[in-house]
């Protein structure tokens, strides 16, 4: 099917696919397979399903949540060889790829045109397609360009049943929004094989600067107020003093060791519009008590404050040797009281914790520090990271903005869906999954109404 | 960060009672502690992007050498084949956000692996004890088992024989080395004692000669001592100076190396020049790592010259260049050494040297810091995935359109011009020494026509993604 090049079953290969960037909870899996094509993924997909085996789908491995994570003895179904750019059309707008191509090669790839792929997570060096449709990825320029699911006009997708289904490219308005659906399902629902995804045009000009505050609320306040005098900038990125600390240590970028919240602000378009943008953005900045407020001199220094920003959760390695990384999301209003109870849960139980965010779309990524060999830090940081997302849900927010349920957060989902909603979830994934072997565990906690024999079985009673 | 380090025993599968016991090793594992498996790394892996397991990335070998430290592994031959394939080009040092010293994980675990080993297993290895060990570290010895070779050159036959598959008889390890020599080049005689600054003095430095580089790159060390006149540096080559050690040290033979350390440190007089030059980027990788590498009696010694080392495109750039006054109406591009970007972080001071010479034009290489396959003896020993890479860079080195590509390293040289070479393809391969010092000189660059050759242009083409005002 996939020939023996293709396939892992030595226990001391296997030991390295036990996680993802999520390290708290670890299953070696049963193999790992490597198809060359949707063909191939469509056969590995039926003979799981023949045989009951659940099937976990894994990209880069660099994400955050777990997702995946093989809980539960799944074979991974690793994409890392289908990288191949199958079209590029710049008439259409429009590249097709196979789903283990990295999302920054295609805006490489693309770098003599004037296009480029505009969803950027913060792992864009190293992490696939296919891991940011399931994810339905972000990034800091989200909050202009919207998210990945903005971004894919066309999938071919495997579903639980071995399936092979094309959606798209060409836009029909006559049909249900699959694309929609899928995007952001988790491998729940099937695995994305290949997909066409729109391209954006590279702005003309930027504006990036560091604004620098005294407090993170303060910080949190100008972003709002920027929103509410109409501007939406590329991005406004948040990173807290803790933060900086270790992207300094990293980059030796020159930020002032006492900034307590630094504002990354960029405003792209064209130029002559920029420069009053600039002026009013710089002014809401100082109303709000900004200390001091640096453009980026030149492209490289521009470059440079970007890589600072994007690498700061790898970065961590150098405060702490274990860490597990928050995804909370909630009303940007209230954004200034949530990292006011962040602060207060960190404090009460003893968890040192960073923050980076992405302030403009009012999500925060508190990033819990602890040591992995110390037992009980590592549940108190479990048990911070939980208070933090229950913190996010009654300030009407949610527990993921971007990274993904997987199998971190899905305690919590019983916390922000009712058992209806969650009825409807598995409705859904039947149609897609009858025998619940794609990604199982993730995502959807087990169905109430099913005794645990059923769940195993997929079978409703 | 300081190295708490755990000192553990290796579990390995030779180790049975009455063989070879195991050899107690120190693995610092807060070093490997400090991944934090993020994965940013795995794209910039040449292996992983050729292989796409994680078994052959960085955070995956992180991951199996823990495993095995943490008593959970037994050092398989899956393990060891993953550990071997690494290239070592450091590349995932220079993506990882949070400084982890990967290349100081992996080699203890190597150097600990081989020693676990019973030593009639590394003896009978004829390629390594011989070939690595006996010839190469020596220039007088590869120059006279390159006779016979330079004899073929000379005589036309060289490249006939290749293409008809003779090569194809020998031993693998032995004709991936053969298809490496590079062209015959009048090397000029062995460097002097001594050659003064022109014009008015700036610095005096002691030049490293080296193994390999002196054997088949003699000519780039003429270039380069020309080139350090050029800049009013007084250049001394102390005699007794030897190879750096960096192939005793990468197979796995740390008492050789050491040895090899000792002699150069007592060789350079340090408190006499002002830097130490080395000219390929493999030896100033390793030359630097001396004072990290043991810890004896000797180690400030060790320190104390390392601290002296420069590669020559740090040193001109920081000294400040001499423009030279001929241009060269050329279209070049820069591959970056591994162990120059990587191991010695220099990867923009080549570049502005480049750009001081007037008239050539520098044109981005994509992939420019991926390994091109050299890694060393990397080509010799896992030949397949060494060709790969090489192939990869041919590629991309075409696409550019240049009609010389650079690189700083013995190493790459030599893999590049292989490539280059069986493509048949019309662009020179060449030190940045050798280019500037023709500028110096007024000569055209060897194998080039200086701007005679009709190339299509690339020029108005954004090709920086930058569009920015």
């Amino acid at each position: 099917m996939v020939g023996a090049e293709n396939l892992i079953t030595r226990p001391s290969e296997l030991v390295v696919y036990e996680c993802d960037g999520y390290t708290l909870e670890k299953e070696t899996p049963p193999a790992v397979v490597f198809p060359n094509s949707t063909e191939a993924v469509a056969s590995v997909v039926r003979v799981c399903r023949e045989h009951e085996v659940p099937v976990l789908a894994r990209g880069a491995g660099t994400g955050l949540a777990g997702g995946a994570t093989p809980l539960g003895g799944g074979v991974v179904l690793s994409l890392a060889r289908m990288k191949k750019i199958l079209d590029i059309s710049l008439r259409d707008r429009m590249v097709h790829v196979q789903a283990g191509v990295l999302n920054l090669e295609l805006s490489s790839l693309l770098s003599d045109t004037h296009w480029h792929f505009a969803p950027d997570p913060s792992s864009q060096v190293a992490c696939t397609i296919g891991g940011n449709i399931a994810t339905n990825a972000g990034g800091p320029h989200t909050l202009k360009y919207g998210v990945t699911v903005n971004h894919v006009l066309g999938v071919t997708w495997v579903a639980g049943t071995g399936e092979v289904i094309q959606v798209g490219p060409e836009a029909t308005s006559a049909e249900f929004d699959w694309i929609g659906l899928w995007t952001g399902s988790e491998g729940t629902l099937g695995v994305a094989t290949e997909a066409w995804l729109r391209l954006t045009p590279l702005p003309l000009a930027h504006r990036t600067f560091r604004v620098i505050f005294q407090s993170v609320e303060d910080a949190c306040n100008a972003v709002s107020r920027i929103i509410a005098a109409g501007l939406i900038p590329a991005a406004m990125e948040l990173m807290d003093r803790g933060i900086l600390q270790a992207v300094e240590d990293a980059f030796h970028f020159g930020f002032p060791s006492e900034a307590e919240a630094i504002l990354v602000v960029e405003l792209d378009g064209i130029p002559i519009a920029l420069d009053e943008q600039e002026r009013i953005v710089a002014q809401l900045c100082r109303d709000c008590h900004a200390q001091e407020i640096v453009s980026a001199a030149s492209e490289e220094e521009r470059a440079l404050l970007w890589r600072c920003r994007k690498s700061a959760v790898g970065a961590v390695g150098r405060l702490s040797t274990g860490y597990f990384i928050q995804d909370g999301v909630v009303p940007r209003t209230r954004l200034p009281e949530l990292v006011r109870r962040v602060a207060n849960i960190g404090c009460e139980r003893g968890v040192r914790i960073v923050n980076v965010a992405h302030a403009g779309d009012g999500n925060i990524h508190p990033i819990l520090l602890f040591d992995e060999r110390d037992p009980d830090e590592v549940r108190r940081a479990m048990a911070a990271g939980r208070a933090i997302l229950e913190a996010c849900i009654e300030l009407g927010g949610s527990i993921t903005a971007e990274h993904g349920v997987g199998i971190e957060k899905l305690p919590l989902m019983t916390a922000l869906f009712s058992p209806d909603d969650l009825d409807v979830f598995w409705r859904v994934k039947r149609v897609f999954d009858p025998a619940n072997i794609m990604t199982p565990g993730k995502l959807l906690p087990p169905p109430p109404r099913l005794s645990q024999q059923d769940e195993k079985n997929g079978q409703p009673r | 960060m300081n190295d708490p380090s755990v000192s553990t025993t290796l579990p390995s599968r030779d180790a049975k009672p009455g063989r070879a016991a195991p050899l107690p090793v120190t693995i610092p594992e807060e070093k490997i502690l400090s991944c934090v498996h993020c994965g940013l790394c795995t794209a910039t892996c040449p292996t992983y992007t050729l292989l796409g397991d994680e078994n052959d990335s960085p955070r995956g070998r992180i991951y199996l050498m823990h495993a095995v430290v943490q008593g959970r592994l037994p050092i398989t031959e899956s393990v060891q084949t993953h550990l071997d394939r690494c290239l070592d080009c450091r590349a995932c040092e220079t993506a990882c956000p949070s400084g982890v010293e990967y290349s100081r994980i992996l080699e203890p675990f190597r150097l600990a692996t081989a020693q676990a080993q019973p030593s009639w297993k590394r003896r009978a290895d004829w390629f390594r004890q011989v070939v690595l060990l006996r010839i190469f570290p020596y220039p007088e010895r590869i120059r006279r088992a390159l006779t016979p070779i330079r004899l073929l050159q000379k005589a036309g036959l060289y490249e006939p024989m290749e293409r008809m598959g003779l090569w194809d008889l020998l031993p693998a390890r032995l004709r991936a080395m053969l298809t490496l020599v590079n062209a015959s080049v009048p090397a000029g005689p062995p460097l002097p004692d001594f050659l003064p600054a022109k014009g008015r003095r700036r610095a005096r430095v002691a030049f490293f000669v080296g193994c390999v580089a002196d054997a088949m790159f003699r000519h780039v060390h003429w270039a380069t001592v020309r080139v350090l006149q050029e800049n009013g540096c007084d250049v001394v080559i102390p005699g007794g100076q030897c190879c750096c050690g960096a192939i005793h040290y990468h197979v796995a033979d740390e008492e050789g190396a050491k040895r090899f350390a000792d002699q150069n440190v007592r060789a350079f007089p340090v408190h006499d020049v002002d830097a130490v030059i080395v000219n390929h980027a493999g030896c100033g990788a390793m030359l630097k790592d001396y004072g990290h590498y043991w810890k004896d009696s000797q180690t400030p010694k060790r320190q104390e010259f390392a601290a002296k080392v420069r590669d020559i495109n740090e040193f001109l750039d920081q000294l400040g260049l001499v423009p030279p006054i001929h241009p060269a109406n050329l279209t070049v591009a820069y591959h970056d050494a591994c162990h120059l970007a990587h191991a010695q972080g220099i990867v923009a001071q080549p570049r502005r040297l480049l750009s001081q010479i007037p008239g050539l034009r520098l044109v981005p290489l994509p992939e420019s810091n991926m390994c091109c396959g050299s890694a060393g003896s990397y080509n010799l020993l896992h030949h397949d995935l060494a060709t790969r890479l090489g192939r990869r860079k041919l590629e991309n080195i075409l696409r550019t359109g240049a009609e010389v590509v650079l690189a700083s390293n013995a190493g790459c040289l030599l893999q590049i011009e292989r490539e280059i070479r069986r493509a048949r393809a019309p662009v020179a391969v060449l030190h940045p020494m050798e280019l500037l010092d023709a500028c110096y000189r007024g000569e055209k660059p060897r194998g080039t026509t200086n701007g005679r050759m009709a190339r299509p242009s690339r020029a108005g083409r954004n090709t920086s993604g930058n569009v920015a005002g």
